[in-house]
């Protein structure tokens, strides 16, 4: 959560790609196997994206799963706004929508899925949000990058690709139902919300 | 935004921002634990200088859902009976280090005085005949869930127009965000400086009626009349009531709204009140998610001005 997005085609020239679309997908699809091991065959899995890149990843995964499977993977959204550390390092954000499956998350399994795992801050306000929202039996994290650098115990139970990075490079992933196209990019970090950049309010999608 | 003291103050891009967090916010409403943590640590202080049950309460609620302190301080009873001025009263909420302030006084402009002597956010929750904001907030965003839009939208708002304060912040509010506006009042119930305002006037509700999409019908406010208006409660109520014989006559699509309280038998006929077309209890549970998208706007980010600046955690 500290370098902030990039918008896309910006600094195109600076920015690097160490993933591509077939490297992605191929990463997702791992995942969404994992996920049935590690879960035996996904019984009352649902999956919940944390906005912004989180959530079509949900999707993408839950598509997989139901490929494999034959049945349907409820699959929702969380907004994690509200539930922030850094709220006050910024004017007031606006919210995204929290979509929860009409199978609710008590007694489920509840799969955290997010783009970039960094400091793992937004980890922490997710599983705030979500033990407001009911009592899951399990809460697990899949994320397509984890780029290092915790600042909160936390580590995720399924990653796409381990990527290890400088403090001073920020991470971008583009997804084609955001971005118009599948990547993760390496660039420049942008100065840290709160301390140089006061109206850094960019929306999630990578950091 | 860093006071919500007129809803005139607001541009379309503010108000639609505080609209859409107040849906967000609504989801907050209907889960088993309804509360966020966004506030925790804000206090916020709620200033009522005349009696209000409804918008009190609802400020009250807004602000503990998201975990924000709450002092409700009521004129009545305290130092404020004493003789303490309003200036007075404000310094002390400061040195308490009221982070948000929630004001309602009977004389017009109080909130924005009010805004000048303290640093933490005001809010408008009424003063005088002037504005009532977050009503209008609330009165908008109720019309935008129910009909699916604003723009273009015919709205009515029948009955005292030239003591209500609802009626002036709804007329801003809703011509910023492309709805038109008819007033209707006998022209006794309109203020002197109507024509100046951004809607129309009319004294034949009946002529207005069919074609309206929203009806919206304000109390008789009798508490603030120094004369009187009009001839009698029953000839106003026969001329500018909505009843049932005149609520048929609608189209079918169209909604009644009220700011309440309501004086069922006077503007508003009791099976008008109850019919399901009737927003009124609407009106009060989407007060409570305006209330919250307001405090957290106002509140919920870094806070500009003396006092907070540099605040780091």
């Amino acid at each position: 959560m500290h370098a902030r997005k990039h918008a896309d085609g910006e600094r195109p020239d600076q920015r690097r790609a160490v993933l591509e679309g077939p490297e992605i997908d191929r990463a997702l699809t791992r995942i969404a196997h994992e996920i049935l091991e590690r879960t035996k065959g996904g019984d009352d899995l649902t999956l919940l994206g944390i906005r912004t890149g989180g959530v079509p990843l949900a999707r993408r995964l839950a598509e997989r799963i139901e490929r494999v499977e034959r049945r349907p993977v409820p699959c929702g959204a969380l907004d994690i706004t509200m539930y922030r550390d850094d709220l006050r390092l910024a004017p007031a954000r606006a919210l995204g929508r929290t979509e929860i499956p009409p199978e609710g998350v008590d007694g489920r399994v509840v799969v955290l899925v997010d783009d970039v795992l960094f400091s793992g801050r937004t980890v922490r306000a997710a599983l705030d949000a979500l033990n407001d929202l009911g009592r899951p039996r399990a809460v697990q994290l899949a994320v397509l990058v984890d780029r290092g650098h915790r600042e909160l115990p936390i580590r995720a139970d399924y990653v796409g690709k381990n990527l290890p990075t400088s403090l001073r490079e920020s991470v971008s992933v583009l997804l084609e139902e955001l971005h118009g196209r599948d990547a993760v990019l390496i660039g420049p970090a942008k100065p840290r919300p709160g301390a140089a950049e006061p109206a850094a309010a960019a929306p999630e999608g990578g950091r | 935004m860093r006071h919500l003291l007129s809803a005139g103050d607001l541009t379309r891009d503010e108000a639609l921002l505080i609209l859409d967090t107040a849906r967000e916010l609504a989801q907050v409403g209907e889960r088993s634990v309804k509360k966020l943590p966004t506030l925790r640590g804000r206090t916020v202080v709620n200033l009522f200088y005349e009696d209000s049950t409804r918008t009190r309460i609802s400020f009250e609620a807004a602000a503990k859902r998201m975990s924000a302190d709450v002092i409700n301080f009521s004129a009545r009873g305290s130092s404020v009976s004493k003789g303490e001025s309003l200036k007075d009263t404000a310094l002390t909420l400061q040195a308490m280090g009221a982070d948000g302030v929630v004001i309602r006084h009977s004389a017009s402009g109080a909130a924005r005085r009010l805004a000048e002597w303290v640093d933490g956010a005001v809010v408008n929750a009424g003063d005088g005949t002037h504005e009532h904001p977050t009503q209008a907030l609330l009165d908008a965003f109720t019309m935008r869930e129910r009909m699916g839009r604003l723009e273009g939208l015919r709205v009515a708002v029948v009955g005292d127009i030239r003591h209500s304060r609802v009626a002036r912040s709804n007329v801003l509010l809703l011509n910023t965000l492309g709805a038109e506006v008819t007033l209707v009042a006998p022209p006794t119930l309109l203020p002197v400086s109507v024509d100046a305002w951004p809607c129309e006037v009319s004294y034949d509700f009946d002529e207005v009626l069919p074609k309206s999409d929203v009806v919206m019908m304000l109390r008789v406010q009798a508490e603030r009349m120094n004369a009187s208006f009009f001839p009698s409660a029953r000839e106003y109520s026969r001329r500018y009531g909505l009843t049932a014989e005149r609520f048929a006559r609608m189209a079918d699509h169209a909604i009644v709204m009220h700011p309440g309280p309501m004086i069922r038998g006077m503007e508003i006929s009791a099976e008008v009140a109850d019919s399901a077309r009737s927003t009124v209890v609407e009106q009060v549970t989407n007060g409570v998610s305006v209330r919250m998208a307001v405090l957290y706007l106002l509140l919920g980010g870094a806070i500009q001005g003396p006092g907070h600046q540099g605040e780091t955690r």
